[in-house]
């Protein structure tokens, strides 16, 4: 896989600290899991972490505290250790065009979901998840199609899973995540034969611009 | 870390007892060429204090880890980030400027979400972030010298 676009920096440094938000946190996982290059970009961001624990100043603890872990560290003498491959067929999953994060979240297929016409040419998946006001969700854009010029009130993240689409920006395929600020207007549209199929995260409902495309801003809901 | 995300002194030893055990646990999967044992024990803590502090899943976390097990062959480079680092890593912190470690700093010291940070020091979130986003940069830079 040749991935062309990668995460925004400040992005990496929010993953690594637990900063994002549930549906962010799913998104960025899932180009992880595809992008060798980001794994190793968030290493570093992680080693900032280890340093800070580091400079963490040393607190207290009481007087029996180690006793205890002794005594939990004691009861873990008849369990088998940990081993390097925790998932079942880790090939099969992991070269299945379902990432890891999100085969937790949709299965490992992508012709199975519930998909809900929108508008001609798109369908949309919603994924549900507690705790975030950020809403997830997968597209299905038919080849050819174009979405309507949009910007954004707050941060999106666009993961392509299948197909590609192009934009002002460049050409987007698996593998390749958009990480766009506010301001940023785009119109995507869809470049390869097959359907393109993409994981959106949104941390405000993306604004459409233009009469018709506002009037149709409650029907698609993204 | 955790008495400074706002646990309380009790939760806070329990989830210590905790970030032990799993190291105990996963002592095995440890390996010098993904990062420094620091690093890989505040991925732990990490994922500790955001299963418990903020009630979400820890899943996406864990499937990342596995997928780098199963497929990130221990790299020089990575050695080199990790290994040897933890001193270059503070000198690298050291160089930058003030309002990009302030930034750091609360954001891995404080453990703020970037909208607080920006709340505490009065700045625009888009500032913050491009304050974390030249920090991160400097740092590789500055590493990557080293190679």
């Amino acid at each position: 896989m040749s991935i062309h676009h990668h995460l925004d920096d400040a992005s990496l440094m929010r993953y690594a600290s637990g900063d994002l938000d549930p549906a962010f946190c799913v998104i960025v996982a899932s180009h992880l899991a595809m992008c060798g290059q980001c794994r190793n970009a968030v290493r570093l961001a992680e080693a900032v972490g280890g340093d800070c624990l580091g400079q963490t100043p040393q607190a207290t603890v009481s007087d029996d505290a180690f006793a205890r872990l002794s005594q939990m560290i004691d009861a873990e003498a008849g369990r088998q250790p940990e081993k390097p491959v925790a998932v079942q067929d880790p090939a099969g999953q992991l070269q299945s065009n379902v990432p890891l994060p999100l085969q937790h979240l949709i299965g490992g297929s992508l012709d199975d979901l519930n998909w809900r016409w929108i508008v001609p040419g798109v369908h949309r998946h919603r994924i549900e998840l507690a705790s975030t006001d950020s809403s997830l969700f997968m597209l299905r854009i038919g080849p050819g199609r174009k979405m309507p010029e949009h910007g954004h009130g707050g941060t999106e993240m666009t993961l392509v899973l299948s197909g590609s689409y192009k934009d002002a920006i460049g050409r987007f395929g698996p593998g390749d995540i958009t990480d766009l600020d506010e301001h940023i207007e785009h119109q995507p549209s869809v470049d390869s034969q097959d359907p393109c199929i993409c994981l959106v995260a949104t941390e405000e409902p993306t604004q459409f611009k233009g009469l018709v495309s506002r009037l149709m801003q409650p029907l698609v809901g993204i | 870390m955790m008495l400074g995300s706002g646990a309380g002194n009790d939760l806070a030893e329990d989830m210590m007892q905790e970030v032990i055990l799993t190291v105990w646990r996963k002592a095995a999967l440890y390996s010098p060429g993904r990062g420094s044992v620091a690093t890989w024990i505040f991925t732990i803590a990490r994922n500790a204090r955001i299963d418990r502090l903020r009630r979400q899943p820890v899943q996406p976390y864990v499937d990342v880890e596995t997928v780098s097990i199963a497929c990130d062959a221990p790299s020089a480079k990575a050695r080199l980030i990790g290994n040897q680092s933890d001193e270059q890593v503070r000198r690298a912190l050291d160089l930058l400027p003030d309002e990009q470690k302030t930034v750091i700093e609360l954001a891995f010291l404080k453990y703020m979400p970037q909208s607080e940070i920006a709340e505490k020091l009065g700045l625009p979130i888009g500032t913050v972030k491009s304050r974390a986003r030249l920090a991160y940069k400097k740092l590789k830079d500055k590493l990557e010298d080293l190679k």
